[in-house]
């Protein structure tokens, strides 16, 4: 059993030997997904390019195209990025060279911090007072709003502490105002005073976590949406407490770049499409003067009238779901003033066509004279629907395409409606060069630590360190093993320090077993005896010892981020895995070599 | 092999008053030192901005210093990192620019003065709230590593060598944040992991002699605590010695060649397991001694515990 579980941990420790070789990632941008099309147009793109590659194959949505050397991989991402479009973002990538028949059982090697792979990672800490004020200030103009059109007439509506406070003029006008508001906004708690004729919604505990949940989840979205853009292979965006978004972007270099992408904002517009240009003119160059010509993903013109019906910021919602007819639809929510300008918007044009623009300053790669990033105001439509009736607060677009477009699109809504700012609390670059430096020092320190342990355990145990040795690579390779098997755990610096460090201690349960067999067989007792009662002696000792140790671990574990989390994982794993090799692993070792024989002398 | 030959039992016990004015005096001057000099903590605590660059020749300090200071950051401190050719700027926090930019910026600011090309080796940006946050969470952790290891030991032994443990853990905690505080050390994230490490290897020592004191309260009747504390102190001896060898051997590998990232990781293990090794033959014991440890607390409970444990755990 010992040798089958060694056996095992050495077989998903292996795809570690393989090495890894130069590729260029294509993956689709906004619900478009990279198909057999797109693997053809790429093939036949390098090929035309006479570029050599080795491999090509479609994986989950991406094509993955590997190639010999870094410099056909450089060639070729440009020449994919010059020659596929917007719809797919072209990314460097090195994958491992994982065999087939081990991938195919799940093997893969272990995934390096960013402090080894060299990237950055950023934090981003929502700004939640400001997510929950803009949820009052909404508040407000919805009180504003309903109390005018129910004629309930009230001297002010003003913001309080996690409140809206109103005040009346009557009482029955107070009465009237609170059987309103109760039944319309239910997450809301309502206190009346009849003296000051004021009336107080506060929100409750629970609708305040749902606004932050709600500003943390949509951040994330947006910045997922970002990130994507930015070409970077293997991206990692994630949550992190209540208020963080961590962001790893292994292999980026120009951070500059990334940053200004993350803080960049977006925003949508809502534009009726002008029927009445002639749109071959303007696609001449002849735009009509109250007018603009926009085009979407796909590079098809539009031609919409230059006056906004309605800007983003008026979004409170977005959300896509499906019609009476089960076709994809997107429902919008909008505050009242936005309900308002959208009702007398709609009224006179039904039957006519609206268009949604997303508009998004992107960072170009030119600078202007004070050494600032030059932003470029990137406009486009993303969807142009029929106006069927007078439109108020909510209302619906149909007919956008699939279900994977309406979510997009619902997505892209809200992305216009950016409820909390954000900004980078936390950012850590680390080179390629120091992280290659880092891997190799690391590498380096667990080889020298284990070979000065492995010499001294041979000369001061003789033939039972040869034993207590052999546990210790296994233990070594148990460790990989099973670092590579865990999807979620990434070998950073501190992970390797952790290594050594369970190379040291690793030891100790052998050297525990040991010391006891030779009090022992002092004290008088046969070989046989001996060893039998220094492993039983010994047992209770490791196993109290290790759990304390993994007590520490494991609290490291869970308060820790990055870095420390790294060196958390490998000494967890080390602890488990070298009680194992170190007591029952050795105890085979020894039964299988001095087990049941008359011994005089033992090699120990 | 063997390193230790001891014929008779080593009377551990009777230094005690020796080891409790020594641990004494270390343990106050580690407190004077933290509470005057403080810790010299990084930037993970304190926030700001770090930048290390690769230069291809020496780096002139006293010309990067003036640089830095004639483009408006007075506040750079500019030190060399791990060889002549790295150089660590380390900037404070600050409001009037967005601070995410500054890494950036000083990076062209090297690129452009110099004349030589900076290889970026990293970049460390730390806003001031998180450093807050992290330095709670730090303090916070070793807490409750401290209280669930209490928890454990009082269940598996007794509370008085449970008492005993967490005074030793203590005594090294402190000591070896005494040590980064009188060499001002740069104390920052990777040392808090190993100040936890250190946690758990003393823990791991002491332990191993509580182990054997309970079991030889059980096997040696008729002898003071004092006697059965110092016999098993010197069955374990060579032990804890080797033990302590290899785990140094490992750390010492660490220190030299783990890079300049590594080190105070190690610094701090290295001196960790030092005290470690010294407070589970000491401080803990004595501890447990001083509390009134007797047979009487150990036996009953423990044999029936013992057997149930050895019947499950082994196949």
């Amino acid at each position: 059993m010992v040798a089958m579980i060694v056996a095992f941990g050495a077989l998903y420790a292996t795809p570690n030997l393989y090495g890894e070789s130069p590729a260029v990632q294509v993956s689709g941008l906004r619900g478009v997904e990279a198909n057999t099309a797109t693997l053809d147009r790429i093939k036949a793109q390098l090929e035309e390019s006479n570029l050599t590659f080795d491999s090509i194959a479609l994986e989950n949505g991406q094509v993955l195209t590997r190639f010999k050397n870094t410099e056909d991989q450089l060639k070729a991402r440009d020449v994919l990025d010059d020659n596929l479009g917007k719809q797919f973002s072209v990314a460097l990538n090195l994958t491992p060279n994982t065999p087939q028949w081990l991938a195919a059982i799940g093997g893969m090697p272990m995934k390096l911090g960013l402090d080894l792979s060299g990237g950055v990672s950023f934090l981003m800490e929502v700004n939640m007072k400001e997510a929950v004020n803009k949820a009052k200030t909404g508040m407000v103009s919805d009180f504003r709003g309903d109390l005018r059109n129910e004629k309930i007439r009230y001297r002010s509506v003003k913001e309080g502490n996690n409140a809206v406070v109103v005040v009346f003029r009557k009482v029955e006008d107070l009465e009237a105002a609170q059987l309103l508001l109760k039944k319309r906004y239910r997450d809301l708690l309502l206190t009346t005073d009849d003296d000051t004729l004021t009336l107080t919604a506060k929100m409750t505990e629970a609708k305040l976590k749902e606004i932050r949940e709600y500003a943390l989840q949509q951040n994330i979205t947006i910045i997922r949406n970002r990130v994507n853009e930015l070409g970077v292979a293997e991206p990692l965006v994630q949550r992190q407490g209540k208020k963080h978004i961590v962001i790893e972007l292994p292999g980026v270099q120009d951070t500059a770049k990334a940053k200004e992408i993350l803080n960049a904002t977006a925003t949508i517009e809502f534009r009726l499409v002008d029927t009445e240009g002639d749109l071959s003119n303007a696609l001449n160059g002849r735009v009509p003067a109250n007018s603009i010509l926009l085009r979407d993903k796909d590079g098809k013109p539009s031609l919409l009238k230059k006056r906004v019906m309605l800007t983003g910021d008026h979004i409170t919602d977005a959300k896509s779901g499906f019609d009476e007819y089960s076709r994809p639809q997107v429902n919008i929510s909008l505050d009242s003033a936005g309900g308002s300008k959208m009702s007398s918007g709609t009224k006179s044009n039904i039957g006519k066509p609206m268009a949604t623009v997303f508009i998004e300053y992107k960072a170009t790669d030119k600078k202007d004279a004070e050494g600032n990033l030059v932003f470029e105001k990137h406009q486009e439509i993303i969807s142009v629907a029929t106006i069927q009736s007078r439109l108020g607060k909510s209302f619906r677009i149909t007919g956008s395409g699939s279900a994977a477009e309406a979510h997009n699109l619902a997505l892209l809504l809200r992305a216009g409606a950016l409820i909390a700012p954000i900004a980078i609390v936390e950012e850590r670059t680390v080179g390629p060069t120091l992280g290659a430096e880092n891997v190799r020092l690391g590498f380096e320190a667990i080889m020298m630590g284990f070979g000065l342990v492995f010499v001294f355990m041979m000369v001061y145990y003789r033939a039972f360190g040869v034993v207590a040795n052999l546990a210790l690579g296994a233990n070594l390779v148990l460790i990989v093993g099973i670092m590579s098997l865990i999807p979620g755990a990434t070998l950073t610096l501190p992970g390797m320090a952790g290594i050594v460090l369970t190379v040291g201690m690793a030891v100790d349960a052998n050297v525990l077993i040991f010391e006891r067999i030779r009090e022992e067989i002092r004290e008088g007792k046969t070989i046989q005896q001996a060893i039998h009662q220094g492993y039983d002696a010994a047992f209770s000792t490791i196993i109290d010892a290790n759990i304390t140790t993994l007590i520490a671990a494991l609290i490291l574990f869970a308060i820790g981020t990055g870095p420390v989390k790294g060196f958390a994982i490998t000494l967890s794993i080390g602890i488990i895995t070298s009680m194992f090799t170190s007591v029952v692993g050795t105890r085979a070792v020894v039964n299988a070599i001095w087990g049941g024989k008359r011994l005089d002398k033992l090699s120990i | 092999m063997q390193i230790l030959q001891l014929k008779e039992t080593v009377n551990f016990m009777s230094y005690r008053k020796i080891a409790l004015i020594f641990s004494a005096l270390l343990m106050i001057a580690s407190v004077i030192s933290l509470a005057t000099n403080k810790l010299n903590f990084g930037l993970d605590f304190t926030g700001g901005t770090l930048i290390e660059v690769g230069f291809q020749e020496a780096a002139d300090l006293e010309k990067l210093r003036e640089v830095m200071k004639s483009n408006g950051f007075a506040d750079a401190k500019v030190q060399l990192y791990g060889s002549s050719r790295d150089v660590v700027i380390r900037l404070g926090l600050r409001d009037d620019v967005k601070a995410e930019m500054l890494g950036n910026e000083v990076l062209d600011l090297l690129q452009s003065t110099t004349g030589q090309t900076v290889d970026m080796r990293r970049i460390e940006f730390v806003g001031a709230s998180v450093g807050d946050e992290l330095a709670e969470q730090g303090g916070l952790a070793m807490l409750t590593a401290l209280i669930c290891i209490l928890v454990y030991v009082a269940f598996r032994f007794e509370w008085r060598f449970a008492v005993g443990s967490v005074v030793a853990l203590f005594h090294d905690v402190l000591l070896t944040l005494g040590l980064f505080s009188v060499l001002q050390l740069e104390f920052d994230l990777t040392v808090l992991a190993a100040v936890l490490a250190v946690i758990g290897y003393s823990l791991n020592d002491t332990i191993v002699v509580s182990d054997r004191i309970r079991e030889n309260f059980r096997k040696i009747r008729n002898s003071e605590a004092e006697d059965v504390i110092n016999i098993s102190l010197t069955q374990t001896l060579s032990r804890t010695f080797i033990t302590s060898i290899t785990t140094l051997l490992v750390l010492a590998a660490l220190f030299f060649q783990g890079g300049a990232l590594i080190h105070g990781f190690a610094t701090a293990l290295l001196f960790g397991v030092f005290v470690g090794t010294y407070s589970s033959i000491y401080v803990a014991s004595l501890v447990a001694l001083s509390l009134g440890i007797s047979r009487e607390d150990l036996i009953p409970e423990v044999i029936e515990k013992e057997g149930e444990d050895q019947e499950a755990m082994m196949p």
